[in-house]
């Protein structure tokens, strides 16, 4: 037959143009990676100069060699570091975090801070606070599992013979609704000053940070960001819809599920450590994945973006912001997320369209 | 196996042929798998959309599933695929019960392009064909050139290798669809299960996908199943044709002896007639109506 001669004499094809299609793709994703890493040194090395008191830069590379003066050491690495480490490592986590829900669920409006995940920790932190009256060790430790109590509610309500994303998002819109009823409750019910401290905690801070907590946080940080390496693959199928996935050999539902416990777990922690830091988690993969624009994952732009938006907004909350008031971090990162929250609402008519 | 004694001379002789050019390429595609449903029930929610299903998939044939809208047949492909857990009874491959194997064992075996895949914005669309690849991968089994002569193959065969650069969004519909089947390809299943390969196609398109799924299986041995729409066409290019009706097999076989009046009428509630396709003699569906056809 014509058809099997014609193969038959066709040369072998030629892979070159694949060749030429990856290089251009990876050089795409590793100069935006090399352009914001060098965004976040200059951020990260003017919120170690700038402050009360000015270092210059001399000044701040001889203080980070071990050369500066008490004072210098003082400010640098018991006040700006531990502040600036902070912010970084949440940053990532609240940015992975987002860029997994979004990804695994399919629907950008999947993220832990609008679908009540980092409400359900924050619930439980001003619960521990308020109510049982606990430091803030143990109120770290309620967020936790407020978090992690709330995520696996929203997945076994939303568990039909398996979990689809919008199911998910709607319920977990829901309980959001809910966690926030909570919250006023408490708060009305609360004496006045102590709600004042509840509050705070609500906006999100990376204020206070200190190197113990931060060692905490960077261990949780290097078991589960490696994890969420190993199931990248099985994510990028997951990217083709469950069907696709499944017939190239992924286990949909279980890795659904791994993904989304490494998300929760992140956003958990990320929450318990600064309070729920809004819209990071909600805005980090989009604008990588805009700026990368290859159908990628873009977790590491992601994680770098997450890392930008926490430090300038840490870094406009204490210097930038008019009179001598010192903001929370929360209240800038909110201020950047609900606009672009209207902006996809406006623009986004198609549900269940990828992130 | 009888399926060998049937085939045209072109067939057999095409095969050992086409063999060379695609071992250094496809050395898997030899191999004959046998998929086979037995008492076979699936469903959501307790519904039952198959009902004790029982069809062997004859290993290097193009088997068509027709039947009206609602009738199981993308639910039965998505049975076979092993997307669907049954409710009852069991799929094999090899005689073995799919649900048993792992996962990735079966997808360098069994291939599935669902009707509407999706494509994550921005993808380009060598990416994609490249994701094929996935079943062959593993801890201490990174992407190589094998992998590259095999994604290079399936596009060329596909007439995607030119757009190799381009972003899924850029491109038509029927360049959609070629890509989507080069990604198929890439993953190279000796049994390949397509939903409705040609809809929202233009007819162009539609006769362009299946000569290429037909080529593929004379080239390369690869048993085609899918589920059509258009019956014409079904019976122009099935080797078997599997009629439904309410989650049941109502036929079974050559589209010749398959596609009468009768079998038309109980499938679809259509009165038609059949003559030869005046191009390939195969059976032609003539729907009647109501206000034509008196005869």
């Amino acid at each position: 037959m014509s058809a099997a001669v014609a193969s038959a004499t066709r040369p072998a094809a030629d892979a070159a143009p694949l060749a030429l299609a990856r290089t251009l793709r990876h050089r795409r994703e590793r100069r935006i990676v090399m352009v914001l890493t060098t965004l976040v040194l200059v951020v990260a090395a003017v919120s170690l100069m700038v402050g009360a008191y000015n270092l210059s830069v001399p000044d701040l590379l001889r203080t980070l060699v071990g050369q500066g003066s008490s004072s210098e050491n003082f400010i640098v690495f018991k006040l700006r570091l531990p502040r600036l480490t902070l912010a970084i490592l949440v940053g990532v986590a609240f940015a992975v975090s987002g860029a997994l829900f979004q990804t695994v669920l399919r629907n950008p409006l999947a993220s832990p801070d609008i679908i009540g995940v980092t409400g359900g920790a924050s619930a439980a932190a001003v619960f521990g606070m308020l109510v049982l009256g606990l430091g803030s060790v143990a109120t770290s430790v309620m967020a936790f599992a407020g978090a992690m109590v709330v995520a696996a509610a929203i997945y076994l309500l939303a568990w039909h013979g398996g979990v689809v994303g919008y199911r998910f998002v709607l319920i977990g819109v829901g309980v959001a609704f809910m966690v926030q009823g909570l919250l006023g409750y408490l708060l009305s019910r609360a004496d006045l000053r102590n709600a004042q401290d509840a509050l705070t905690w609500l906006v999100g801070s990376v204020s206070g940070a200190r190197w113990p907590e931060i060692a905490v946080l960077a261990g949780f940080l290097a078991v589960l960001l490696p994890a969420v390496a190993v199931l990248a693959g099985r994510m990028r199928m997951l990217q083709l819809g469950d069907d696709t996935a499944s017939s190239l050999g992924v286990r949909a539902e279980r890795s659904r599920l791994a993904l989304l416990m490494a998300a929760v777990a992140l956003a958990a922690l990320a929450t318990a450590f600064v309070g729920p830091l809004a819209f990071i988690a909600f805005v980090s993969a989009p604008i990588a994945r805009r700026l990368v624009g290859t159908g990628s994952l873009a977790l590491v732009p992601a994680a770098l973006i997450g890392v930008l938006i926490t430090t300038v907004a840490d870094f406009t909350a204490q210097h930038l912001l008019p009179g001598s008031l010192e903001l929370p971090a929360g209240i800038i990162t909110g201020a950047i997320g609900a606009p672009y929250l209207l902006w996809l609402l406006a623009t986004q008519n198609r549900i269940g369209k990828g992130a | 196996m009888p399926q060998t004694t049937d085939q045209t001379p072109g067939q057999a002789s095409g095969r050992p042929a086409a063999a060379p050019a695609a071992e250094a390429a496809a050395p898997a595609a030899s191999a004959r798998h046998a998929l086979t449903a037995t008492g076979l029930s699936l469903g959501y929610d307790g519904a039952r959309i198959v009902d004790d299903l029982t069809l062997a998939i004859e290993p290097g044939a193009i088997t068509v599933i027709v039947g009206a809208n609602a009738s199981g047949k993308s639910t039965l492909l998505r049975g076979l695929a092993r997307l669907l857990p049954p409710q009852a009874g069991t799929v094999t491959l090899d005689g073995r019960d799919i649900a048993g194997l792992p996962s990735r064992q079966v997808a360098t075996i069994v291939g599935l392009l669902p009707q509407q895949p999706i494509a994550p914005e921005g993808i380009g669309v060598a990416d994609l064909v490249g994701r094929g690849r996935y079943p062959y991968q593993g801890w201490f089994r990174h992407w190589s050139s094998t992998d590259d002569a095999i994604v290079a193959e399936a596009m060329a065969a596909t007439q995607t290798l030119e757009l190799a650069s381009r972003r899924m969004e850029e491109l038509s519909g029927g360049q959609r669809q070629r890509v989507w089947i080069a990604m198929a390809l890439a993953q190279n299943p000796d049994i390949l299960l397509l939903d409705e390969p040609t809809t929202f196609l233009d007819v162009t398109h539609q006769v362009e996908v299946l000569d290429l799924l037909h080529e593929l299986n004379h080239d390369q041995g690869t048993t085609v199943v899918m589920v059509l729409h258009d019956l014409n066409l079904a019976a122009r290019y099935a080797d078997r044709l599997v009629v439904m009706r309410q989650g049941k097999i109502i036929a079974e076989g050559a589209p010749a002896e398959v596609l009468t009046e009768a079998v038309v009428l109980e499938a679809f509630g259509l009165t038609a007639r059949i003559v030869p396709d005046p191009v390939c003699g195969s059976p032609l569906v003539v729907p009647i109506g109501r206000f034509h056809g008196t005869a």
